[in-house]
């Protein structure tokens, strides 16, 4: 059994240094998430700024309306979809790099959904948070980044930790624009060894390694802004 | 004493929500140091009166003028105006995520660009005269809806506003608590300062008052100094008020 399990894994990681599929596979892995995470939230929160502004002030009417087209495009097509048009369709020039376009196609992908994330966080700080602030006189602009955004951020925090447990995990389907992710990394492994186990779930396991690790500190973080809670 | 200089002056204020009329044609005059109560019954137009002043409500039409400035004109920069407007709210309205000291200090910093030391030092001067400087550093929600108000207010104070408008600020409160915001409020118009209060505290309104103004159905009904106002009232609706609330 341990034999077996040893041979395995000689043939899977050691031999011929396949170990490095996995290597190289988990940091584009990392890559594409951080920065298309960072996309997403910075998208997202804009768009959702433009939504609430919307919604209260009825400026913006325009841009309102193409943000919600946004969204629905966005989050009525799949992801693969998405990111094969721009690989195949936009971005058609011969050095551009995979991994750019995933992180820009993650990215957007992400933003429609931080977006509406981020909108019903605004949306349940109660009004007269914005009118306190307004008549202290703070700009409309001064009272969202001083007093709705981030009480808001507090509210919408395990639903964004949801999100990107969805993206770490959607970046698995990078391979269809010749990016060499973690599942890729796994999938050259298994077509070389024909050993289709062992690969599949070091993946699986490194993917609920990072989903984990990702939890973990955004409880840790979730704690420390609950410090102005009663008891705390 | 030397003709009072006026501070607002309000020109055929009008304000619907739809098709109802919730004032209608106020004109009245605020001058420097006046302490004016408004009281009425519910839906009669307080709470949005007091509100337009800062234009928290934006008037239908007519004009408001706070030291001669057309803040209904679109041209008008509402911020600078609404510094020199404090405003306390019924549900006070601090903010959750920040220290009672961060309360009050946010605004001066970020709008009068006060520095920290000078804006904390003040804060704590203010939160002396309050009794509440021992929470100093603790967040809204460990405190009572009391000391929440006395925050509320002294966190207006720290603009030093020209006038402050009180929006029912004791109606949110257990009744062991009125009288402790009361009492500041009664410390408050001692210093002078002009006060414009929506309040249901008549006897509030009879001490600190010097007019009382009637607002029913979106107008002022009757208006007179407390005296007057309670003891001879020629206005059979406000009589019939006063019957019911004292």
């Amino acid at each position: 059994m341990i034999e077996t399990l040893k041979k395995a894994i000689v043939l899977n990681f050691i031999k011929d240094n396949r170990y490095l599929y996995i290597v190289d596979g988990l940091k584009n892995t990392m890559i594409i998430t951080l920065f298309a995470t960072i996309v997403g939230i910075v998208l997202g929160l804009v768009i959702a700024l433009i939504r609430t502004t919307y919604d209260n002030t009825k400026k913006f009417k325009v841009l309102n309306s193409i943000c919600q087209v946004y969204i629905t495009v966005i989050r009525g097509t799949p992801v693969v979809i998405q990111l094969m048009i721009l690989f195949f369709c936009i971005f058609t020039s011969r050095n551009t790099s995979g991994i750019v376009v995933a992180i820009i196609g993650f990215g957007l992908n992400s933003s429609a959904y931080v977006a509406e994330i981020f909108r019903s966080g605004l949306m349940s700080i109660d009004i007269g948070q914005m009118e306190a602030g307004r008549s202290l006189g703070l700009s409309y602009v001064q009272t969202l980044k001083l007093i709705i955004v981030p009480q808001a951020f507090k509210v919408v925090l395990p639903a964004l930790c949801n999100e990107f447990i969805v993206l770490i995990k959607e970046t698995s389907v990078a391979g269809y624009v010749a990016v060499q992710d973690l599942t890729k990394g796994g999938d050259i492994i298994r077509s070389r060894t024909y050993d289709a186990w062992t690969p599949l779930l070091v993946v699986a396991g490194i993917y609920l390694l990072l989903t984990c690790v990702f939890s973990f500190f955004v409880k840790k973080l979730e704690l420390s802004l609950r410090k102005n809670e009663r008891n705390a | 004493m030397a003709e009072a200089k006026k501070l607002i002056e309000i020109k055929d204020l009008c304000k619907s929500f739809g098709g109802h009329k919730v004032l209608q044609h106020i004109t009245t005059d605020i001058y420097v140091g006046d302490v004016l109560c408004l009281v009425g019954p519910s839906g009669g137009g307080k709470s949005t009166f007091l509100r337009t002043l800062n234009l928290l409500e934006e008037p239908t039409s007519g004009n408001i003028f706070f030291e001669g400035i057309d803040i209904t004109d679109k041209a008008t920069n509402i911020d600078d105006v609404r510094k020199k407007i404090g405003m306390v709210f019924q549900h006070f309205n601090l903010f959750p995520h920040l220290t009672i000291l961060e309360n009050m200090t946010l605004a001066p910093i970020n709008v009068l660009k006060m520095n920290e030391t000078e804006a904390v030092d003040k804060a704590k001067e203010l939160l002396n005269r309050v009794g509440l400087i021992d929470k100093k550093d603790t967040y809204p929600n460990m405190l009572s809806g009391g000391q929440k108000q006395r925050v509320a207010i002294v966190r207006s104070l720290m603009m030093s506003p020209d006038v402050m408008l009180f929006d029912e600020p004791t109606s949110a409160l257990d009744p062991e608590m009125v009288g402790e915001v009361l009492d500041v409020m009664k410390e408050l118009a001692k210093t002078g300062i002009t006060m414009v209060v929506v309040t249901h505290e008549m006897g509030f309104a009879r001490e600190v008052a010097n007019r009382i103004a009637f607002l029913d159905n979106g107008v002022f009904a009757y208006e007179n100094s407390p005296d007057k106002f309670f003891n001879n009232p020629n206005n059979e609706r406000l009589q019939s008020f006063l019957s019911k609330v004292l």
